[in-house]
């Protein structure tokens, strides 16, 4: 049997902090509590075990080691005192996945309206993956796609199906 | 004149491999064919001609042309599973083992029993069936329609699963190029030079469309092309790829057929792409006519275009003595290449009074015999062709002569392929010159940005010279759509235009007489063009009868519209991966898990899976369902609960927003308190409910039902983002970051206390309608004191990852007080005993909150909630609106969940008039008794009156209006 | 299948990608509206053939709401914009008059 097109690779034990606040005003306080930069429109940034993403207008995403969130959420709580602002603990809310490997943009495009081989390389591109929402970012040698929880079993199923041996999208 | 052998040409055939035997089954039949075969080109290289039977009158039917538009090769391939009907012989590859059988014949192809229909065709006219099985009308149920199910539809469907894969990808694109022949790859060449991202699409599995066979220097043009693209990084070509429509601005839809030819390669077995494309390049390029002459449907009369494919691509020669009639310079081309291959070419029937371009030059140089002016007036055979009686074109058929032969070339001109044009608003022009209608370049369709987004090239856009020798000059084409031109009835009543469905020129011509005008509902009555083909043949020919027989221009009928797709594509395809598990997202708890090992018996509410009950061995559903109410109310119990909608409201204008979105005051909730309250739509229709807890000074926590949650969430952000923008808050969805358990029954606090945990859960210090925040078995927990059971009950939220671990913990500690699961079902029965309403059973997107005796969850005090208006209008405030109310059954039975109260008399269309609904009803177990909510006028006045409730056995049940509220009115058993 | 560029977040987003939601720029009648007021808000609906102003959601994305004006014949795209604006922006209006001399917006 020849091997799956690309690796999908279930990742657990990741902490999520959805961030909702106005941007512009908040945005120097998140980077300093996050240790980030605040990504421009549609794009995340990373560093080392840490990434912020831009999930909207108003809303970021931060994903960091589980271990890390308690102190994380204070420290954003904190640094967004007298603002305006939602901090929530989303880890568990989370599904999240890694695809990686030569092929990993194939299963990108055969699960999503999205135009993956021209994703910025610290682009996020929040879309469906088949039926179900999902968001994904460039990792090493793939790709990096979070959904909902309760829908894992399912993303993961349609992520191995995608990556069945012999599918790639190039002709053959 | 017989049709003899050899039927495989000594030479030739570009496209097969002769050093490779390919064995295959045909009704049984052991035969073999070449790698690189079709089956049509197989079966001919084994003397099978005869390939079909017309669907009508069961005629027998030889191929007609080479590829897609083929109307009368059509097989059943396959067995079990892969077994799949009206597969075109001439697109589809041989592959070794392969099992064909033929169709629409019975008890086999050359002795039909059908074939009967043929001898009464006289008695099918056009519309046969809209005038016989009107009358008497009874009989249409009982009698016609049975037997014409029976006899309808072509092919049959599998029976079995299938057993092949299949997916989709998206796919982008600056320049999508439909069709790999010459004019295709040529645009894909221009748009690869400008640096566009460019996908070329070709339906077949070789790239060249017609230059191959038609330009002398064809197939070295195409290669040289390819090469070019294939060295570039911004070209993809994809072969086997059927551009099947085009939509909306740019959407095109392409199979790809992946492992058709190699099933067991263990890949997907095709492909549906969905590319969005900047620009459409249709480079489709056109079909050939057949001309309308008598028995034109005989087994061995083809396209000429089929005929030279044949002979060029395949080494195939489908008779030895062939006759070419034409309208046009381009059938030549079979003569010249039949000649080649070393057939003898009877003669050219040329309908034109002159022909005199280098085409015909070149026949007449080989001595090719050329009857100018002249027609067929018949052929002669019935199973096969076995000669022509030939006629003056412009007159009555009268016979001036007769030729021996074993095919007939046709060629009544070309049509441009304009589906993928017309599908998405192109228009057509007539060329009057080239008799075909072409692409209008006036009229494209048009993108996003409003510019045409379509551009038609080569032939598809008509210019035919394209794929053919450029530099020769082609005599014009002289339209001819009847042959001869004065044919009397008797002839044209076999001039076939739908070979597959039996629609000839006199069925055309009678609709019109019978006022059928519009060229759309001439194809529905006489099925013109409704074949699997989709008038791909029939269509432009038939048409051009109707404008005829209705005395107007060919562009004043117009074409029937061409919808997608091109060709057929099997919903195995459409549906690609979306099957089986994948068939739609499951949502799962964190609890499914357990629940599934537990025996749960699944209830499906959106995309979750909750447990309706957990039948042990020897029960029922009915069984548990009674036995999980019994253990709540007599002991504890646990429901998954994670499904609720969770939604937080935050900001300094939340309470504001809060007070909008539910009809009761919840700005003034207390922090630490929960309240229950009911949403409405801004028609004040009761769309939601829950209790909301309010968290903090600027923060509030909606519990949605479990449907509901997406869809609220969404209701919230609209009204934030649309009407109150300028308001400050933040919602957010956090149903899955949570499970929830509900613990109910009188033991609940027992069980709770049993766990190490720094929440007072004693009744003096966690009231009813309050939450607490702490630790749980080591688990940071919000527990609410809120129960939709009526009994003690304490609904406690964790983090979705720590839900199971609290499950099992509760269960665990909980199994001397015999803790019981319990599901939705037994939840909805013990809401029911106390009178609790549940949204989509009590509401139907009708109902308003004060139809349900809730008005005390309606704020007097608010100017202004969504809803409010509305719930305002005379027929919201109407005293007749049909009120909640509780039903006892008078005979101990359960009444029908949706069942009708009747009242006096009928209403206009003679139906009994009705005065209210049964909206929940069930066996309550714990009163031992049925119970019932039902929606009755002036219900709530009519305490005691018994209502009529006809059955639709014919009996009536009655049952009495009763209090809502069944069990515990007092509320006692909330504290346990 | 449309495209629509989401003016929130830039995604060009196909129609699976996003929740349709009726006709824009509605003004809500709240409690002070007479009958005749509140049924209009409520149910009246322009329908025209040609150039119409209506809402969406980027719901497999953003998140949010936006406006659209659209050719509901052709379905040209004049433009995307912001739902917090009572009525279409001048570039919107300039884009569809570019294409549409004759047309006219009707408020004031």
């Amino acid at each position: 049997m020849a091997d799956a097109i690309a690796t999908v690779t279930p990742v657990e034990g990741l902490g999520m902090v959805m961030i909702r606040a106005d941007l512009t005003r908040a945005g120097n306080a998140i980077a300093e509590a996050a240790g980030l930069a605040v990504p421009e429109m549609t794009r995340i940034t990373t560093d080392g075990s840490r990434s912020l993403g831009w999930m909207s207008p108003d809303e970021l995403l931060l994903v960091l080691p589980g271990p890390e969130i308690s102190e994380a959420i204070s420290a954003l709580e904190q640094a967004l005192t007298g603002e305006h602002a939602l901090i929530a603990d989303v880890s568990d809310a989370r599904a999240v996945f890694d695809i990686t490997g030569p092929h990993a943009g194939d299963v990108i495009a055969k699960l999503c309206p999205a135009d993956a081989a021209a994703l910025p390389p610290d682009g996020l591109r929040r879309t469906r993956a088949a039926q179900t929402a999902a968001a994904f970012w460039r990792i090493e040698n793939g790709f990096r796609m979070i959904g909902f929880r309760s829908t894992a079993d399912y993303l993961g199923l349609i992520l191995r199906n995608a990556a069945i041996p012999g599918s790639q999208l190039a002709p053959n | 004149m017989t049709y003899t052998p050899p039927f495989r040409l000594a030479h030739g055939g570009r496209l097969i491999d002769r050093a490779f035997q390919v064995p295959f089954r045909f009704d049984g039949r052991h035969l073999r064919g070449v790698r690189g075969d079709t089956l049509a080109s197989a079966m001919l290289a084994n003397g099978q001609m005869l390939l079909g039977r017309s669907f009508k009158y069961h005629r027998p039917r030889g191929p007609l042309a080479s590829g897609a538009e083929e109307p009368n090769a059509l097989f059943g391939l396959g067995q079990g599973g892969r077994f799949e009907p009206n597969q075109r012989a001439t697109t589809t590859a041989l592959i070794p083992g392969m099992v064909l059988s033929s169709q629409n014949c019975w008890p086999s192809l050359d002795a039909d029993i059908g074939a009967v229909n043929n001898w009464l065709s006289p008695m099918f006219p056009a519309g046969f069936y809209y005038k016989t099985f009107m009358q008497p009308r009874p009989f249409w149920k009982h009698v016609f329609e049975p037997i014409i199910r029976r006899s309808a539809g072509l092919g049959r469907a599998p029976k079995d699963r299938d057993p092949d894969m299949y997916e989709q990808a998206y796919g982008f694109a600056d320049v999508v190029v439909v069709g790999g022949g010459i004019a295709g790859l040529t645009a894909a060449r221009e748009a690869a030079e400008q640096g566009q991202r460019v996908i070329v699409l070709e339906q077949n599995p070789v790239w060249g469309g017609r230059s191959p066979v038609d330009h002398r220097d064809g197939e070295a043009t195409i290669d040289a092309l390819l090469a070019d693209l294939r060295g570039r990084d911004n070209v993809t070509l994809r072969r086997n790829c059927m551009a099947t429509g085009l939509y909306d601005h740019g959407y095109l839809l392409a199979r790809e057929a992946l492992a058709d030819h190699d099933p067991d390669r263990g890949i997907p077995r095709q492909r549906l792409w969905r590319i969005r494309a900047g620009q459409i390049v249709t480079a489709t390029g056109a079909l050939e006519r057949p001309l309308s002459f008598a028995c034109n449907d005989v087994p061995g009369v083809m396209l000429a275009s089929a005929v030279r494919d044949f002979i060029s691509d395949y080494g195939v020669a489908p008779g030895q003595r062939i006759v070419v009639v034409t309208n046009n310079d381009d059938a030549y081309r079979t003569a010249l290449t039949a000649s080649d291959a070393g057939l003898d070419v009877v003669a050219i029937i040329d309908a034109r009074a002159d022909a005199s371009g280098d085409l015909p030059q070149a026949a007449r140089a080989r001595n090719i015999p050329i009857l100018l002016g002249t027609g067929i007036a018949k052929v002669k055979g019935s199973r096969h062709v076995e000669g022509v009686a030939l006629c003056d074109q412009s007159g009555d058929g009268t016979i001036s002569g007769g030729l021996d032969c074993d095919v007939v070339a046709m060629s009544g001109g070309w049509s441009p392929v304009v589906h993928l044009w017309s599908h998405c608003g192109g228009k057509l022009l007539w060329d009057e010159g080239q008799a075909m209608f072409r692409p209008d370049p006036a009229r494209p369709p048009l993108g996003a940005d409003g510019r045409g987004n379509v551009l038609a090239v080569g032939a598809a856009n008509g210019d035919l010279r394209c794929a053919g020798d450029l530099e020769r000059p082609e005599g014009a084409t002289m339209p001819v759509w009847v042959m001869p031109q004065h044919a009397p009835y008797k002839l044209r009543a076999k001039m076939w235009l739908d070979f597959q469905n039996d629609v000839k020129v006199s069925d055309v011509e009678l609709a019109a007489r019978e006022g059928y005008a519009s060229v759309e509902h001439t194809k529905r009555y006489t099925t013109l063009g409704m074949a699997t083909d989709q008038g791909k043949v029939s269509n432009i020919n038939g048409l051009a009868v109707l404008s005829k027989a209705l005395d107007q221009p060919i562009p004043a009928t117009g074409t029937t519209t061409f919808r997608p797709p091109y060709t057929p594509l099997t919903l195995a395809t459409i549906a690609a991966d979306a099957r089986g598990e994948a068939f739609q997202p499951l949502r799962k708890t964190p609890m499914h898990g357990w629940h599934e090992k537990h025996g749960a018996s699944w209830e499906p509410v959106g995309h979750w899976r909750r447990p309706y009950c957990y039948p042990r061995a020897g029960e029922d559903r009915h069984d548990a369902v009674n036995r999980e109410i019994k253990a709540v109310r007599g002991g504890v119990g646990t429901l998954d609960a994670s499904t609720l909608g969770k939604i937080v409201v935050k900001g300094p204008d939340a309470g504001r927003l809060m007070d909008m979105l539910y009809t009761n005051m919840m700005s003034n909730l207390a922090i630490g308190k929960c309240r229950y309250g009911l949403m409405c739509s801004e028609n004040g229709f009761l769309m939601d409910d829950g209790v909301v807890a309010r968290l903090s000074e600027d923060t509030w926590l909606c519990h949605t039902t479990t449907g509901g949650a997406d869809r609220i969430h969404g209701h919230m952000e609209d009204w934030l983002q649309c009407e109150w923008w300028d308001w400050q808050a933040y919602t957010a969805n956090l149903t899955e970051q949570y499970a929830q358990i509900a613990v109910a029954g009188p033991k609940a606090r027992d069980l709770l206390e049993r766990l190490p945990g720094s929440i007072d859960l004693s009744a003096d210090a966690f009231s009813f309608m309050t939450w607490k925040e702490g630790e749980i078995a080591g688990i940071l927990a919000r527990v609410y004191r809120i129960s939709f059971s009526g009994e003690l009950s304490y609904e406690i939220a964790v983090p979705a990852s720590r839900g199971l671990e609290l499950w099992e913990k509760l269960h665990e500690v909980g199994s001397d007080l015999d803790i019981t699961p319990y599901g939705t079902e037994a939840m909805h029965v013990m809401r029911a005993e106390k009178g609790f309403i549940m949204i989509g059973d009590e509401t139907d997107g009708t109902i308003i909150p004060q139809d349900l005796g809730l008005n005390w969850a309606i704020s007097k005090k608010k100017t202004d909630y969504i809803g409010k208006r509305a719930q305002s209008r005379s027929h919201m405030t109407d005293r007749s609106r049909w009120q909640l109310v509780g039903l006892e059954s008078l005979d101990g039975r359960v009444l029908p969940d949706g069942a009708y109260a009747v009242d006096e008399g009928r209403n206009s269309n003679g139906q009994l008039k009705t005065q209210g609904r049964v909206t929940s009803s069930y066996h309550s177990p714990t009163l031992n008794r049925p119970i019932a909510m039902a929606l009755v006028r002036h219900g709530p006045d009519r305490m005691g009156q018994v209502l009529e409730f006809p059955l639709p056995s014919g009996e009536v049940m009655k049952a009495r209006i009763c209090d809502p509220v069944f069990f515990d009115k007092e509320g006692s058993r909330l504290n346990g | 299948m449309l495209i629509l560029t989401c003016p929130y977040c830039g995604v060009q987003a196909e129609e699976t990608e996003l929740h349709p939601g009726g006709e824009a720029h509605l003004k809500r009648v709240g409690p002070e509206g007479d009958d005749a007021e509140f049924e209009s808000y409520l149910f009246a609906r322009r329908n025209p053939k040609g150039v119409h102003f209506e809402r969406w959601r980027h719901a497999y994305g953003c998140g949010k709401w936006f406006l659209a004006a659209r050719d509901t014949a052709t379905l040209q795209v004049f433009g995307t914009y912001s739902a917090q604006t009572p009525h279409p922006p001048a570039e919107i209006v300039a884009a569809i008059r570019a294409s549409r001399p004759d047309w006219q917006p009707d408020w004031t």
